[in-house]
Parts: structure tokens; sequence; C-alpha cells
């Protein structure tokens, strides 16, 4: 936000609770793929479950922002910045929740892996959440300092998020074809693997939104929609 | 500014000055007027956006110590120079409707045939220009059984409506509407802005008004001013979604002051 002050303080005071709202969202977000992911790595169901009950606070806190997005709609018809802010905001949250939901598969896959000793494949999935954690928080970042520089950077990082995706998929493959036993826990990791690929295109929308409530220039789909 | 492809000039303000005696209430605005939009003027009380309407068809000549340097460019003419285009001739191509409904303390029929008949207009002739002018100002289904009922047994939004019909009537070329719909309720409100729309292709419509929301939704451009400064003219969705001014953004934020 500029920083002059809105005249009216309820109206600053409403779209200061918003943005700390979406950040306390973004910083849970960023924590449950930090535990999914440990779940994997360390075979720890307990963790797992524990990340899958904690979705629920993801999912209130984005009802909670859209109702405060339209009650700042209906009450202040926001213009300009704040407009494109509360637009933002509205976007952030689908994308956010997404990726809580995510989260919560990989889960759902630790739990399915946790009898099992990890495949080889599996070192590399602390690297790929790693980089979509990175991502996640590059975006918050960046909205959060006005930064479009770093918001852009955040979506240079998916094309690695993909390279680290179709080379683990590959590496897994071949596993699976060596010894067809590994068939099952090689799918249920080809799919962490793919949650995480997905995260990756949530967080790249993150990053778009940011660079438009900076910019006012829409990025989404490389701007090629004429036509 | 440049209008956008397919908008043509109606109306070119160069250098417009204004002074109440020695202050100076408009200070150099360029402005162009697209002919058959609707322009919304924006800003805070006494930044100039009324003066700057009220130059169009020289109202401050009926106050001494009021004047206006530049020029006001319309099809050729000087709307600002006497010898160009005289009073009568200019009001009746350039009208207005002001804040306060203002219906003359005659009948509805007479309020709106008032204009024709100063132009010499009897007859069928005057008779159908008024009737459709109260259709175009969408009265004509409430009022045309009590056509000699007083233009004042109005409601306030009818009554606006009412001056609205009687500046159309004499099918002004520009139409100035000052803060039109401001002393109304959201329901007369819609109507009058409903009608303002209305009149896009076929008017040239400027429009001063406070409330953002009603330029944002009825107008094609918007000027925004402030200290007798001509800030920034742009389409009016880009306008209140990306302003390029700092103190354009900081006014339809509510930052000022």
């Amino acid at each position: 936000m500029s920083p002059t002050l809105h005249t009216d303080r309820d109206y600053e005071a409403d779209l200061k609770l918003l943005r700390e709202r979406l950040l306390l969202m973004a910083g849970r977000v960023e924590e449950m793929i930090e535990c999914s992911v440990r779940a994997v790595a360390e075979r720890d169901p307990a963790l797992a479950k524990a990340t899958i009950e904690a979705d629920h606070k993801v999912n209130r806190a984005e009802i909670e922002i859209d109702e405060l997005c339209m009650l700042v709609l209906v009450k202040r018809q926001p213009m300009a910045t704040d407009l494109r802010f509360v637009t933002l905001a509205l976007k952030m949250v689908t994308d956010l929740e997404r990726i809580g939901d995510l989260a919560v598969n990989i889960c759902e896959r630790a739990i399915d892996l946790a009898p099992f000793p990890l495949l080889k494949p599996c070192e590399e999935v602390p690297r790929m959440a790693e980089l979509v954690q990175g991502m996640v928080k590059g975006a918050i970042d960046a909205f959060v300092s006005r930064d479009a520089a770093s918001a852009e950077a955040v979506m240079e990082s998916d094309d690695e998020v993909d390279e680290s995706y179709h080379s683990l998929f590959r590496k897994t493959l071949s596993l699976m074809i060596d010894d067809p036993r590994l068939v099952e826990r090689g799918i249920h990791l080809q799919s962490v693997a793919k949650y995480l690929e997905r995260m990756g295109d949530h967080a790249t929308n993150l990053a778009e939104h940011v660079i438009f409530m900076i910019r006012a220039k829409d990025v989404r789909h490389a701007g090629k929609l004429d036509g | 500014m440049e209008l956008r492809p397919g908008d043509k000039t109606k109306i070119s303000v160069e250098d417009l000055s204004f002074f109440y005696g020695k202050s100076q209430a408009l200070k150099a605005n360029n402005l162009c007027i697209a002919e058959h939009r609707i322009t919304a003027l924006i800003g805070p009380s006494g930044c100039g956006k009324s003066t700057h309407i009220r130059s169009y068809n020289r109202m401050f000549e009926l106050y001494p110590g009021q004047r206006a340097t530049g020029r006001i460019m319309m099809d050729g003419l000087n709307l600002l120079d006497p010898r160009s285009i005289d009073g009568i001739q200019l009001r009746s191509r350039v009208g207005m409707v002001f804040q306060k409904p203002t219906p003359f303390p005659m009948s509805i029929w007479d309020n709106v045939a008032f204009g024709l008949k100063l132009q010499g207009i009897r007859g069928p002739e005057l008779e159908e220009r008024s009737v459709q002018a109260l259709q175009d100002a969408a009265l004509w289904d409430e009022v045309k059984d009590r056509l000699r009922a007083p233009g004042l047994s109005l409601s306030g939004g009818q009554q606006q409506r009412l001056c609205i019909a009687r500046a159309l009537a004499v099918r002004p070329e520009v139409l100035l509407l000052d803060e039109p719909a401001s002393a109304l309720d959201p329901i007369a409100t819609a109507r009058v802005e409903e009608l303002i729309r209305g009149m896009r292709g076929s008017y040239t419509v400027v429009l001063v008004t406070h409330n953002m929301q009603q330029a944002a939704r009825v107008s094609d451009y918007t000027a925004f001013f402030y200290l007798g400064e001509l800030v920034e003219h742009a389409p009016t969705d880009q306008l209140f979604t990306f302003p390029k001014e700092r103190r354009t953004e900081e006014y339809i934020t509510g930052k000022f002051g």
C-alpha cells in the first residue's frame, strides 16, 4: 500500500486486518507443505494425521477472508490499488486453500507409504518441497513488500519444479519396470511429486496475482489471450 | 490524453484559466470532450470542476468580476468569445442542469415548452418536441395525465427529470450536468443515471459528480480535478482501476485530508 493512510481509519483497519489474515493463512499453508513432506520423508503417519487435521484452519481462513473481502466491497467500494488488493485477496485465498488441500493429499500418501522402506527417488522430494515452499513464501513476501521483481522470480522457479517432477517420475518409473513389487509405492511417490508440482502451479498463480496488484499488468497465460 | 479509437473531439478546452476577482479557480486546464460520449468530472469540493463546466456556456458572464481566459473550441467556434457565439445561441447548443432541481413556477408542460417557445417554435412541432423531450427524460408516463399541474408539485426526482426534459427539448449538442443526482434518493438516482447512459450516442454529456461510483457507472471518460488543475483524464475503466497519477490514486482510494 502507499504510505499515505486512508482518511477513514476504520477502512484502513479493515484493509490491515485483511492483509494480516492473508499472511496468517499463507504461513499456515507453508507449514502444511513442510509437515506433509516431512511425513513422507520420515515415514511419520502421526505427523501426517495431525497435518490433515490442521487443514480445517486453512479452510476456515478462506471463508473468513472471503467474507471480509465482501464486506469491504460492499461498505467501501474500493478503487484503484485497494480494488486490486481486495480482488487479489479473493483469488489468493483460493490458491492458498488448494495448496493446503494438496498438502493433505501428500499426507494421505505419507500414511500409505509409511509401512514401507523409502524408495531411492524419494530423496528428491525434500528438494522439490523446498522449491515449492520457497515459491509460496516468495509470492507472499512479494505481496507484502510490493515487489514485482521477486514475484517474477517465483514464476521462474516453477520451471525447476517441473523438471524435478519429470526427473522423479522417470526414475520411479524405471524402478517399477525393474521390480513390479515396487509399483504400489512407486505410484504413491509419483503422486506426491505430482501434488508438489501442482502446488508450484498455484504458487505461480499467486505470483501472477501479486504482479497484477503492483503493476496493474495481467501476466496470466503469458498475456497471450488475444485472438 | 488521446481519445479512444473511433471517438471524436467535440469540445477542445485549451489553457482555460478562471478568476473570481483576483482568486484563480482554474489553472490552464486542457481537456478534450469526446462527441456523443459521457465525460465525468470528479474531485473534492472547490477543485474547480463546476467552474470548469460553467465556462462552457459562459454562465459566469452574468456575474461581474468573473472572467475566463484561454479557449474553448467547439466546431471551430470559441465558446468563450461573445463575438464568436452569442450567449442565447450558446446556451441552446450547450444546455445545463443543476444540482438542485429548478423547475420554473409554471406547469409541467410549460416548463418543457419554455425553451422551444423562446426559439419561436409553435403548433404541432412544439407539441411533438415537448412530448418527445418528456419521453426522452423518462418522465412521460408519470406526467402525461397531469401536464397542467405545476412543475413544483412533482417529487424531487421527477423535478430533476423535468429539468433534463426542458434541457433536451431544445436539442442541445452538449449537455452539462452539475451533480444532477446528488439530491435524489437511490431509485430516482438510478432513473437519472439510466437516462444519462441513454444519451450516449446522441448527446455529448459532461457530468460533474461527487459520487465516484456514479462516474464509474455512467461515464466513458473521467477527468480528475484538484485545486483548479486537471490532474488526470482517462477512459473511466482505466482511471478507477489503474490511475496513472498519484494524486488521483490518493483521492479515489480516500487518502486525502
